[in-house]
Parts: C-alpha cells; structure tokens; sequence
C-alpha cells in the first residue's frame, strides 16, 4: 500500500476540518474540527514514521513519540478551551463564535 | 480501505451534522477508525493511547459539556449563506492545491511485515531515554492546564 494513499487521506481529513472551522459558528464544533485536524497530521506522521521503519532506520520511534507529544498537548488544550467556552455559555449564553467579535462585555 | 471510506464519511458527517451530539458520535466513529489505521500500521501503542486519550477523556469531556449546555435543540443562525459556501469553496481549494503538489511525488510503498518500532517497549526506551525532558515538561504543561481550566471555570 504506498504511502501517496495515506499522505491523500490525512488531506482529505485536514480540509474536511478546515471546511468544518471556515463553515460552522457553534465554538464546541470548531473545537472538533481542530481536534480533527491534529488527528490528519497525526495519521500522517505515524505513516511517516512507518515507511521510515521499513526503509531500516532506527530512530523510527521517534515520529510516533511525537505524535505522543501532540496527543498529550490536544488533551491539555481541550481542558482549557473548554473550560474557555464554558464561561463564554455562562455570560452570554450562547456559543455563537459572532458573539466573541468583541471580547469587552 | 473500507476505514478510510468510513473515517472520510463520518468526518463529513462531524461537519455537516446540524444536532451537535451527533457531530460528536461521528467524531468518535472517526477517531476508532484512525486507531484503527494505527494498528495496521504497527503502530500498537499509539492505538491504545488515541482511543482512551481521545474516545475516552476528550470525547468525554465534549459530550459532558455539550449536556452541560443543553444545546441539542438549539438551531445555529443560518444568516449569512454566503460565508458557508466561501468556507467551503476555501478547504476544497486548499484539497485541490495539497492533492495536485502531492499527486507526482513518488513514495516507497509500505511493507506489510511487521516493524518492532510501535511497541511499547521500544517506544518507552525512546522516551525515556532521548526524551527524558520533553516528557517532563509535557507534565507540567498538563498541570498548569488543569490549574488553568480549574481557574477559568471557577465562579467570580
């Protein structure tokens, strides 16, 4: 299975999510499609990461320790934004991102 | 194949969904299907982790405060059409221009022996060896997140 097929998946994931932030204007949604994204770069990565094992390198490791790396980072920016979006729901109760166009009130 | 097909349709479906709770299933859906890939590409470790970091802790987390909020019948304001076609005619561009740059590079095709790489052995000499730091820096990250989000949700 060459690589190309899943170089054009993680594509197609990281537009569909681009789509998703351009398109949607409920924050909790934008949040997935970031999610989503990182997801496509991580796929990517770990494909990376394999084609390099099988070219005989030894630091093939590495990759998927990166993409550890951004699994942990993804996790601690989901506890932030959403605790973010939840105060947002608390004062203005709505997650309409038009809302958030001035930040003062 | 047949993940692929499922994980592209259920990232569409994340998208276009108009019930949020379904976008969330559908990200879940997505999300067992890119563990799945993981594993076939003996990548064992990182399989585990994306499903319990990912379908079980932020997934989780979404559901929670999507209840939390009782948005289920909520209806986003549709005004303006326009900005929803230029979004999508916008992440259809940026496909088209990645999947043409990308169409001609010639790439190794993958094996289907399996590596050692994505076990959790090797994987752990790796981190605790050559990215002993990194690692501990990650930790406080995530401790000052917890603070954080404990502080912003905090009632003043």
């Amino acid at each position: 299975m060459p690589v190309q097929y899943y170089i054009f998946l993680s594509i197609a994931l990281f537009c569909i999510g681009v789509m998703g932030v351009l398109m949607r204007r409920n924050a909790i949604i934008i949040f997935m499609c970031i999610e989503l994204m990182l997801n496509a770069v991580n796929l990517l990565m770990v494909s990376f990461s394999k084609m390099w094992a099988d070219a005989g390198r030894v630091d093939a490791g590495s990759a998927q320790l990166f993409v550890f790396f951004i699994m942990v980072v993804a996790a601690a920016e989901v506890a932030v934004g959403l605790a973010i979006i939840t105060m947002v729901y608390r004062n203005t109760h709505s997650v309409d991102i038009n809302i958030l166009n001035r930040l003062k009130n | 194949m047949v993940l692929s097909v499922i994980a592209l349709i259920s990232a569409l479906g994340v998208v276009l969904s108009k019930n949020p709770v379904t976008s969330v299933l559908c990200l879940i859906v997505t999300f067992f299907t890119i563990a799945g890939h993981y594993i076939m590409m003996n990548a064992q470790f990182l399989a585990v982790v994306h499903i319990i970091v990912y379908a079980g802790a932020i997934m989780v987390l979404f559901l929670y405060v999507l209840m939390l909020m009782n948005l289920n019948a909520e209806l986003e304001p549709q005004k303006r059409n326009w900005l929803k076609y230029a979004g999508a005619i916008s992440g259809g561009a940026l496909l088209v221009v990645l999947v043409a740059a990308l169409r001609d590079a010639s790439m190794p095709a993958l094996s289907t022996q399996p590596t050692e790489v994505g076990l959790i052995k090797n994987l752990g000499q790796i981190l605790f060896k050559q990215y002993v730091l990194p690692f501990e820096v990650s930790s406080i990250l995530f401790l000052s997140a917890m603070v954080g989000a404990v502080v912003i949700g905090k009632k003043d």
